[in-house]
């Protein structure tokens, strides 16, 4: 079993995502227009002992990539933490070409399997769990030759399967990823309870779960309560997301709430500066080492 | 009130489709009970891993099914007759946006959803957005006074580059900017401030589109001298999803809202308004937004269900997003394309010569 680290770095503040302020999105898309400005801040993450860095599939991932292959003295041990697919790619092309189109766009089409595929043979023949192979390796192609030690399914595609039923498909996603990456698969949830009453019935043994956390309760499907009693009780493995509620939570009290727990074993930030990384470090570390024990509080 | 569910039907398996499906499936008051569309692709695969029935001719799973509830998620040019059909056959009906796309069409729909005393709604889902209602609530509160002009702005990556044809770029089956993004405007303004009575100087640009528009521009006009303006382009990739802006102008300050979050700058102290300060006032989605059973994609997505089916279970027609709203929009936009085609003003129109500041807010 992989030992998740206490922080992973996160990178929604690359791709100017803010569930606070569009001005805001808009600054930080800004000033990470280049992959250098992003390769930096992550140089500073990793100086500060911050070696994960959980990731969308956007292209520009691919750059990062790219680099840390071709620095592996100065991104010693440094590890990725994938989370396919991006929605935003696949939304455009489903909007632009319809599902079958965008489908096919998304495959490969080189190989003899792959020309079955450009020919819809797989569309044909309704093969779910052939397409959603073929869809995972074009999502981890990027990552070639670099460690990916847990790879996350997107909130967007976890909760769409939760919601229309189609629970398969998370299996179909667990088995390939321990099979064909070796990797453990975790899934990103707006709907933790939902997500973990699944898990468990497809048999998913204390899977990684990431989901928000966070004290002011938002965007935690089923309550607050619910999640701090998951957390407390459920045999899972949770990474805490949007602790500080894309800023709507100063962070010292946002943090002092998610450490409170012990229960959650990481917790996912994004920050845009050398001085913010080391800031949500020292708090992170001064807060659980001085955690009261609340997990017993809170089951009974 | 009925106490057992509400038994929902869905018809269009498209990106709107999916998410409506995944909405209503897990809302404890509703149950699915059966889906169309005619790609057989999405309904086989549907039904194999979900094991709900699923039709490929919507008359047939209509009359099979008998549902409480229809939700219509296709193409707009087919949202008449498969609304109709539903109708006739005494369903409530939720259509998504635009209702049709001849305004005629959404006014006779909206006529026999009210003779028939049925739950209707458009999916104009910006309404359920938390920091539109919160600069509805204060509008209403009336705390920047009556309004002398506004701007209604949406932007986003829809085509960015000379795409093949669907129904999406092509104005005839319901697609381009102004169905597909200037109608959110439009309906945005009909919420917060009231239908205009008038249109000038509509724009409808091509950029990348062979059929249909990539950019609407206009100015909207109403009897009371009251101005607006509306700017919507599908063509912005510096976005990265769609966003819908309005700026209100009153006499007692003004209020800019998003997706996000509302800005609120009042000029005096309001008694409407506890809590308020003179000069700026911020609220966020993140402390605004009700919390929602199942979260997929936005909460307004899950909110806008919810009130359809509430609204379905105790029978009351009066949806915060009706057909009349809908055809409301429909009318409109039919403007724009009247007047972006020459058409003068029908009437002349009065010009406000002066902003009544220190009348307006005296109590």
């Amino acid at each position: 079993m992989t030992v998740l680290p206490r922080l992973l770095f996160g990178d929604n503040q690359f791709f100017g995502v803010n569930h606070m302020s569009e001005e805001r999105a808009r600054a930080q898309a800004m000033r990470f227009a280049t992959t250098s400005s992003m390769i930096e801040v992550l140089g500073a993450a990793y100086d500060e002992g911050i070696k994960a860095f959980m990731c969308t599939t956007h292209e520009r991932i691919a750059e990062i990539c790219q680099h840390v292959r071709e620095h592996p003295r100065q991104f010693a041990d440094f590890q990725f933490y994938p989370c396919m697919p991006y929605g935003v790619k696949y939304a455009n092309a489903v909007t632009e070409h319809g599902i079958i189109g965008a489908l096919k766009r998304f495959l490969p089409q080189e190989g003899a399997f792959g020309a079955l595929v450009k020919g819809g043979f797989a569309v044909a023949t309704r093969d779910v769990k052939g397409l959603g192979e073929l869809l995972i390796d074009a999502e981890m192609k990027m990552f070639e030759g670099l460690s990916t030690p847990v790879i996350f399914l997107q909130n967007l595609v976890t909760d769409l399967l939760l919601g229309l039923g189609m629970h398969e498909g998370l299996r179909i996603f667990a088995e390939h990823v321990r099979c064909r990456y070796r990797a453990e698969p975790g899934f990103i949830t707006m709907n933790l309870p939902r997500c973990l009453d699944v898990l468990e019935a497809l048999g998913l043994d204390n899977p990684v779960v990431c989901a928000n956390i966070n004290k002011a309760g938002f965007r935690m499907c089923g309550g607050i309560g619910t999640y701090e009693r998951a957390i407390a009780t459920r045999r899972f493995q949770p990474i805490a997301m949007s602790v500080m509620a894309s800023g709507a939570i100063p962070p010292r009290e946002a943090l002092e709430y998610v450490c409170a727990q012990p229960g959650i074993r990481s917790i996912v930030f994004g920050a845009s500066s050398r001085a913010n990384i080391r800031e949500t470090r020292a708090l992170v570390q001064e807060l659980s080492r001085r955690a009261p024990r609340v997990a017993e509080a809170v089951a009974a | 009130m009925r106490t057992d569910p509400i038994r929902v039907a869905l018809i269009g398996l498209g990106k709107m489709g999916l998410s409506h499906l995944a909405i209503v499936n897990t809302h404890p008051e509703a149950r699915l009970v059966a889906v169309c569309d005619s790609a057989s692709y999405v309904t086989e695969v549907l039904s194999r891993y979900t094991g709900l029935k699923a039709y490929g001719d919507y008359r047939r799973m209509l009359d099979e099914v008998r549902p409480d509830a229809v939700l219509v998620a296709t193409p707009p040019g087919t949202h008449a007759a498969i609304v109709q059909a539903a109708l006739e056959r005494n369903s409530h009906v939720y259509c998504e946006k635009p209702l049709c796309t001849d305004a005629a069409e959404s006014r006779r729909l909206a006529n026999l959803a009210q003779a028939k005393g049925l739950v209707n709604q458009v999916g104009y889902h910006y309404r359920f957005v938390a920091a539109f209602q919160e600069a509805k609530r204060l509008l209403d509160a009336g705390v920047i006074g009556p309004i002398h002009h506004f701007r209604a702005e949406a932007y986003g990556p829809v085509v960015v580059r000379p795409a093949g044809a669907t129904w999406r770029t092509s104005r005839a089956a319901g697609g381009g900017c102004l169905y597909d993004y200037a109608c959110h405007a439009i309906d945005m303004v009909h919420y917060l401030v009231g239908r205009p009575q008038g249109v000038a100087g509509t724009v409808l640009n091509r950029m990348f589109s062979e059929e249909a528009e990539d950019e609407v521009y206009a100015t909207l006009l109403y009897g009371d001298g009251k101005t607006g303006q509306l700017a919507a382009n599908w063509s912005d990739d510096s976005l990265r999803k769609m966003a819908l802006r309005v700026t209100l102008w009153g006499a007692n300050g003004r209020i800019y809202a998003d997706r996000q979050e509302v800005q609120l700058y009042l000029r005096k102290p309001v008694a409407e308004a506890r809590g308020l300060v003179p000069g700026w006032n911020v609220r966020y989605t993140t402390a605004l937004t009700p919390p929602v059973w199942f979260y997929l994609r936005g909460e307004e997505y899950s909110a806008q269900l919810d009130h359809f089916i509430q609204c379905a279970r105790r029978g009351s027609p009066d949806t915060l997003c009706s057909f009349r709203a809908g055809a409301e929009a429909d009318e409109v936009a039919a403007m724009l394309v009247k007047n972006a085609a020459g058409a003068p003003l029908d009437a002349p129109f009065p010009v406000r010569e002066r902003v009544p500041f220190s009348t307006a807010l005296e109590p």
